[in-house]
């Protein structure tokens, strides 16, 4: 069989390309030195991953950004670094012989190939989503069966999601909560950056195992640090220099986008670093704030423009501080009553006479 | 002038460390709570000059973030006194655990919240109502200190930054605990409001000195109050030590 690097030559890449690509890859994942020749020597003698994706509840924008990697190379040279035995928006074929491609490519690489999954799993009735007359569930359950590990792709298969956002209505549920015992990646964002998805392809190859985990199952090499420690406009923040409104001279200026709600204090991603599109911008340097993509439960936390989110269940909107200050209200106003009400009912006791027998003569005078 | 002829006694009820606790706790929960809010939603401050010329939210973080260290160590002190302090300080006044303190709680709720009675309950340290009150501030504080140490540890190399970020991570990451951290403030704003009340309260109507004793750590106490309850001590002493070491109990200062 072919190795990668030997199919990405006959497909005409030069050696320079190749080895550029690797050191891109060794640098992103924050290799050391002799990283690049690792990824080097992987490329050049291992055979190439085979990996089925499947397409549940969600809006393909993952594979939007995967085919539309930052760097060009990047982009090409994933799609050739994997065997994409299936992928139903990709793929050439369709219909019976695109089912039946992936059953055979299942079986022929059982307990082998990796499992791509974009897009929740509806647990609901089988009328939310299904594959060829197969429900998503089952047609997940099935796939998952043989699959080494399981790589989820973006907010979706990671924790649901807008699909699983308050009410729910199609039950939609993350990968980790439909299937355990299986090493499952969590590839977090809306869409995550293509060049960390590349990333982690690109280490299970090299590495033949799963990189270090933290326990939402994010790989630490992308997701360690929160948005906000690793924005440019940090020191926006920490000299107390807000946007106040998104029209206002603070903005021009590129102030901190925390009183807008920036969510990048709450989230953990490589966007302040890797950023977007050819490591152009990300959010927050084009103006807007943050929004928590890469968050579980994020589409939940809404405004996004607002720091600290409404309560839900209350109809209206409700902030955490205005229920406080409510209950404080409150709360002074019981005291005030509870301190008239003591002044009519105790008033034997304050003015001595109503606890323990006084006499007359105990009392001198007034 | 008015005055009332009555046995009272003066009985030392607040140590020294006790008192020390309370009032760097009261201090360390007005300022977290007035840096904590800021941060939550920062004044507009508008001017033209460049970041490098201001820190005033990285000071006002540092402050929070150290009176949050302060409250932690003073908590863990008042830990360690509840097992060696005198008996009004001890860890059992705070869990209702007997059926005294039951009964105890629910005569105080009759007496000074609901307001059904005139007839005081008299206690010499907390009521029980109170001490249970304080073991819930004191559970908040142990939430409020973790999800605060979740969230400040995530971005150093803190030795307990392992655990923090496994029960973040744990707990769905940021939102949540954010969250629970800002609303937990104002339950400690609502304790606030009612503690001061009820200080006034007591001291408006038993006047026995109660707002000064976390002061000076002395009480005035009714004579027969205090005869009963060293007598209801001794009872309780003899049954496991010898007459001896009981009075000796008694006399000493500190007990």
């Amino acid at each position: 069989m072919a190795t990668i690097y030997e199919e990405l030559k006959a497909k005409g890449y030069t050696r320079r390309e190749f080895l550029k690509f690797c050191g891109i890859m060794a640098a992103m994942m924050g290799l050391q030195k002799t990283g690049a020749a690792q990824i080097v020597e992987a490329l050049e003698t291992k055979p190439r991953v085979h990996v089925i994706w499947d397409h549940f509840q969600e809006c393909t924008c993952c594979s939007e950004s995967f085919i539309r990697a930052s760097h060009p190379l990047v982009g090409k040279i994933l799609l050739e670094l994997i065997s994409l035995d299936y992928d139903d928006t990709l793929m050439a074929a369709s219909g019976y012989v695109a089912e039946a491609n992936k059953e055979g490519a299942i079986k022929d690489n059982y307990g082998k190939y990796i499992l791509c999954v974009e897009g929740a799993i509806p647990t609901g009735s089988y009328g939310y989503c299904t594959l060829a007359g197969t429900s998503a569930l089952d047609s997940f359950k099935h796939d998952a069966e043989g699959a080494a590990a399981i790589i989820a792709w973006g907010n979706c298969a990671c924790s649901g999601c807008i699909q699983a956002a308050h009410p729910n209505p199609t039950g939609a549920k993350p990968v980790h909560k439909l299937i355990s015992g299986k090493p499952i990646i969590n590839v977090q964002g809306c869409p995550p950056i293509a060049d960390v998805m590349a990333g982690v392809i690109v280490y299970y190859t090299t590495f033949e195992r799963l990189p270090e985990l933290d326990n939402m199952g994010r790989p630490k090499m992308f997701y360690k640090d929160r948005i906000h420690d690793t924005c440019y406009r940090r020191a926006f923040y920490d000299a107390g220099l807000f946007v106040q409104s998104f029209d206002d001279e603070n903005a021009k200026r590129g102030y901190c986008l925390y009183y807008m709600g920036c969510k990048g204090p709450n989230t953990f991603n490589s966007c302040g670093v890797l950023r977007w599109n050819d490591c152009i911008s990300y959010p927050i340097q084009s103006g807007h704030p943050c929004i928590g993509c890469a968050e579980p439960g994020y589409f939940d936390q809404e405004p996004f423009y607002q720091h600290i989110p409404s309560v839900h269940g209350i109809g209206i909107e409700a902030t955490a501080d205005k229920i406080g200050a409510a209950a404080a209200v409150a709360t002074l106003a019981g005291i005030s009553i509870h301190a008239v009400v003591t002044n009519i009912q105790k008033r034997k006791l304050i003015q001595n006479s109503g606890d323990f027998p006084v006499t007359p003569d105990e009392v001198d005078g007034n | 002038m008015r005055s009332v002829r009555r046995n009272l006694r003066e009985v030392y009820v607040w140590q020294l460390p006790v008192r020390f606790f309370h009032w760097i706790n009261a201090g360390c929960i007005i300022v977290l709570c007035i840096t904590g809010y800021i941060i939550g939603d920062p004044p507009a401050v508008q001017h033209a000059t460049e970041a490098i010329y201001n820190y005033w939210f990285g000071w006002l973080r540092l402050t929070h973030l150290a009176v949050g260290m302060i409250f932690v160590v003073n908590i863990g002190m008042r830990v360690y006194w509840a097992f060696a302090g005198n008996r009004f300080a001890k860890w059992f006044n705070f869990i209702p655990l007997t059926k005294e303190q039951w009964k105890s709680i629910f005569a105080t709720l009759k007496v000074d919240v609901l307001l059904l009675t005139h007839h005081p309950v008299y206690d010499i340290g907390h009521n029980s109502l109170a001490a249970t009150t304080y073991f819930g501030l004191f559970l908040l504080s142990i939430v409020q200190a973790l999800t605060g140490f979740m969230m400040m540890f995530v971005t150093t190399n803190n030795v307990g930054q392992p655990v923090t970020d496994w029960m973040l991570f744990g707990m769905d990451g940021f939102y949540v605990v954010r969250y629970i951290h800002h609303f937990l403030m104002w339950a400690f704003v609502l304790f606030m409001i009612v503690h001061v009340y009820l200080v006034f309260y007591h001291d408006y109507i038993e006047r026995n000195g109660i707002a000064s004793s976390m002061i000076g750590g002395w009480k005035f106490i009714k004579e027969e109050v205090v005869e009963d309850y060293l007598k209801d001590i001794n009872e309780e002493c003899l049954k496991h030590h010898t007459e001896a070491e009981c009075q000796a109990d008694e006399d000493d200062p500190d007990a």
